[in-house]
């Protein structure tokens, strides 16, 4: 393990430049303050392709700060690791987030809170970047919480319209489930692994004794750390604040809501794997929960009318082949599916917003079409991401989730039923995202003539960094080939993380080949359906679906009304439990309490003084009365 | 010569008149009677003194009686000073009329 | 019955109902005239118990001075009404005395205090004397004494100040 004092300026730096922002920003002006947020990832990028190409083969850089908390034998230090895992979220998010703030300088550059967005946008820089090279869980936890503050602040950031901090509100309060179901996990394995002596939250530390702990508790904790992944992550059921989320400025969306916060579930359990690996049940949960949150989504999105509404769905149901991933044990194909995700997921998103931006804030893709002639750079970016995202061949999408699909064939702990959902779900992924495609590029326009006036492509510096997504989509996937083409680059990278398990694979190559002429062609025929339907606005369902489709088809519109319902049954509830409390039970009860006792003694009070009568006779007889308790005591007592 | 009187019968009468001055004192209405009560019980104290001091042969308790004139006396004349003071303030001689420090 | 005990108990009779007149008389004056009468009869006491010197002093202060100051005090505040009697109140602080006296009926009459017999003590000639009394005062009980007529003096200077017509 090697020391290095560079690590820590990986965070730092961000966190450096968005507290300039914040006490400063005023005094440095807008574009300014962009630049400073710019160049601070920028330099952390670079220091994380160093750590990078530095890293010692298979091994480890630590850079420990201070020690926080010191309770004998049970320590804390404020240290950073970087191994093969965390440098590949750390290019993932200092790259990619390096490229949204660019992005941003022209996305929210008439905006009058670009300091504020700026300075907001660092800070979850800083925090994910805490989260990523945390070296024990507690300080994961710290970034794990920083971020979903970040992220209220960044859905929220147009706080003058109510309906965004009350999405805003929803996106923190449905993480605090999660994270208190996190915490439980941390607080149980704490006391578990100290039950056995050793007091600790050193990654490396449970990494070596994390057999001491029974397998039935070692569920369990697995079980309530997975609960906080599901709310960070956005898997069932925890997934309703994501959609609404989209409130927030595109750029955040796609930052947070795509490429890192999101995926922080996923890297928590891969940095844990060593604990899921021993709680087996839990592994089959993930699965199961992830396949069928990739599945559902992916239904909503079939019918969803706003651009960004879409593309959270297919965040939500990607995020669940990575769970998938996940649940087979092969955390390395999962974390790769992450890093492509990140790709395409993000480009998808910056198109969306270098769409949105040039209508003006139309977000509503049924009064778009024909947007091609409009924004032909985005039109191609778009095109590419897309056809990344639904596995089209040799796009990085097609390694990653073709992989994950035959590992849910042919890994020991996989399932064909597991399979069947992620293969139909690949197929309506392919659907609506040419849905969306044709929607949206194609068709009539159906812009109103003032907003149709002042259409244009976004400048340069929105669009250079959608290429270089859109680049990225395609090359990336290229390091992790499956074996029959070139050898996994990727999995050899994470080989000493995880452990040899994913190596091995049963299964010929010509079989392999086949699953994958499967997957393509369930990809295609989504895609085929879709420029059925889509293509021309007369064959559009939607013309025809109120009617047909009916009631399937609002309950897809409406997202299953699950919202509904958790407002019925669990908001709801609360809430009135909660005004409940607030005008009846305090009033009456507490105040009841603390203004009875105050009532009780001022009325004794009351009482008792009435003895002071001010006449001395009075105090005479008193007197009298005390001798004689005095004498009686003498003589009897 | 040993007295045949027995001592208790003498602290007994002490008792009785101290009795009487307090009653005095606690039910009366004029002050003036209720500082004449005092000096009643005042002179109780000295017969139980007076008696001690014959019973021991020691004239330390009749001394005692000395001094407790003396006070009586000058305690008297300071108390009914106030008392003339209170009178010229209040008008009354009631005890009731000076409840000032009542709650 | 020796002479002594009747004669005790004579006197004895004759204070109880002079205290009871003090006490109960609606008039100031009279209950000042059954002060005085009590008084004596303290001093005539006073002479049986071997106190002779006492019981001049008793009638000299006490009857004498005292009872002449609370006679021109009474006569130059005589207030308008006399007080009404509340049976009620009269009633409970007597109860409350005569619990008072009980008690101390209680102390005195176990045999530990007095021994019950007479008083015990041979009693030197010339006890309760003049002679007797200086020779205890004025040795023994001199820083008292002197203290005593400090007392007088702040007494005399305080009643002054204090009955000054114009405050």
């Amino acid at each position: 393990m090697e020391t290095s004092n560079l690590l820590r300026l990986i965070p730092l730096v961000p966190l450096l430049g968005s507290l300039i922002n914040i006490f400063f920003g005023r005094r440095l002006g807008r574009t300014n303050a962009g630049l400073l947020a710019c160049a601070s990832v920028a330099f952390s990028f670079v220091v994380s392709l160093w750590v990078f190409l530095r890293l010692p083969d298979g091994g480890m850089i630590k850079d420990v700060l201070f020690t926080w908390i010191e309770s004998q034998p049970f320590k804390v230090e404020i240290a950073f690791m970087a191994d093969p895992l965390t440098t590949v979220m750390l290019l993932v998010i200092t790259g990619v987030g390096l490229l949204i703030h660019i992005y941003s300088m022209g996305y929210m550059g008439h905006d009058e809170g670009m300091i504020r967005y700026f300075a907001y946008l660092n800070l979850f820089i800083f925090f994910m970047l805490l989260l990523v090279t945390a070296d024990n869980l507690l300080l994961l936890f710290v970034g794990w919480e920083g971020v979903g503050l970040c992220s209220y602040l960044l859905i929220g950031f147009w706080y003058q319209d109510h309906t965004n901090t009350i999405a805003g509100n929803k996106a923190f309060i449905v993480n605090r489930i999660g994270d208190f179901c996190f915490l439980l996990g941390i607080f149980l394995l704490f006391w578990e692994m100290g039950s056995h002596g050793i007091w600790t939250l050193d990654f490396l530390v449970l990494k070596s004794h994390a057999a001491l702990i029974s397998p039935d508790k070692m569920t369990l904790i697995t079980l309530l750390l997975f609960a906080g992944a599901t709310g960070k992550s956005a898997q069932i059921p925890l997934y309703v604040w994501l959609p609404d989320a989209m409130q927030g400025p595109t750029p955040v969306s796609a930052l947070i809501h795509a490429a890192t916060m999101v995926t922080a579930g996923i890297y928590m359990t891969a940095r844990l794997h060593f604990l899921f690996f021993l709680a087996p049940a839990t592994l089959t949960t993930i699965a199961i929960l992830g396949g069928l949150t990739a599945f559902f989504a992916a239904t909503i999105a079939l019918t969803q009318n706003d651009i960004k509404r879409v593309l959270a769905y297919s965040t939500i149901s990607q995020l669940g082949y990575m769970f998938l991933a996940v649940g087979v044990g092969a955390f390395s194909t999962a974390i790769f599916h992450l890093f492509t995700h990140a790709f395409f997921k993000a480009c998808l998103f910056l198109s969306a917003g270098s769409v949105i931006h040039g209508l003006q804030g139309e977000q509503d893709m049924r009064k778009m079409g024909g947007l091609k002639s409009y924004f032909p750079t985005t039109y191609w970016t778009y095109l590419i991401a897309a056809l990344a995202l639904i596995g089209a061949p040799f796009t990085a999408g097609y390694f990653s989730k073709d992989h994950i699909l035959w590992l849910m064939l042919k890994d020991p702990d996989g399932s064909p039923i597991l399979w069947f959902l992620a293969w139909v779900t690949a197929g309506l992924t392919a659907f609506y995202m040419f849905r969306q495609f044709f929607m949206v590029f194609h068709g009539r326009c159906k812009l109103e003539e003032q907003v149709r006036a002042h259409v244009h492509e976004s400048p340069r510096v929105m669009t250079v960094p959608l290429m270089l997504l859109a680049l990225g989509s395609v090359l990336v996937g290229w390091l992790g080939t499956p074996k029959y083409l070139h050898k996994n680059e990727w999995l050899d990278w994470l080989h000493p993380v995880f452990g040899p398990k994913e190596d091995i694979l049963h299964g010929g190559v010509s079989e392999e080949i086949l699953f994958t002429f499967l997957a393509l062609g369930i990809a295609g025929l989504g895609l085929y359906l879709a420029y059925r339907f889509y293509y021309r606005e007369e064959t559009t369902p939607e013309v025809g679906a109120p009617q047909t489709g009916g009631m399937f088809y609002r309950l897809l519109l409406n997202k299953y009304y699950i919202d509904e319902i958790y407002d019925t049954l669990i908001v709801g509830p609360l809430t009135r439990g909660a005004n409940w409390f607030a005008d009846t039970f305090d009033p009456a009860i507490i105040d009841g309490i603390v203004n009875g006792l105050a009532n009780r003694v001022r009325s004794s009070s009351l009482f008792w003084r009435q003895f002071q009568t001010g006449n001395v006779q009075h105090y005479l007889l008193c007197f009298l009365g005390g001798t004689l308790l005095i004498l009686a005591y003498y003589l009897y007592g | 010569m040993g007295s045949t009187l027995p001592l208790n019968y003498v602290l007994m009468l002490s008792g009785i008149v101290f009795a009487i001055g307090v009653v005095g004192v606690i039910i009366r209405r004029n002050l003036i009677i209720i500082m004449m009560s005092i000096e009643l019980m005042l002179n109780a104290v000295n017969i139980a003194f007076v008696a001690f001091a014959r019973f021991h042969g020691s004239m330390d308790g009749q001394v005692i009686v000395f001094f407790v004139m003396t006070v009586a006396a000058a305690e008297a004349v300071v108390g009914l000073a106030i008392i003339i003071t209170l009178f010229r303030q209040r008008q009354s001689l009631d005890p009731q009329d000076m409840q000032l420090l009542k709650w | 019955m020796s002479v002594e005990l009747i004669i005790f108990f004579f006197l004895s009779a004759l204070l109880i109902t002079c205290s009871l007149l003090v006490i109960f008389q609606r008039n100031a004056i009279h209950s000042a005239l059954a002060l005085v009468a009590a008084l004596f009869i303290v001093a005539i006491l006073f002479l049986t118990l071997n106190a002779p010197m006492l019981a001049v002093l008793q009638i000299l202060v006490y009857a004498g001075a005292i009872m002449v100051i609370f006679l021109f005090v009474i006569m130059l505040l005589s207030p308008g009404t006399p007080e009404r009697g509340r049976p009620l109140w009269w009633g409970f602080g007597s109860l409350a005395a005569a619990l008072l006296a009980l008690e101390f009926f209680a102390f005195f009459l176990p045999s530990q205090v007095t021994k019950g017999q007479g008083m015990g003590a041979q009693v030197a000639e010339g006890f309760g004397s003049p002679k007797m009394l200086a020779e205890s005062l004025f040795t023994d009980f001199v820083l008292p004494f002197e203290i005593a007529s400090i007392l007088l003096l702040v007494a005399i200077i305080g009643t002054v100040v204090l009955a000054k017509r114009e405050f």
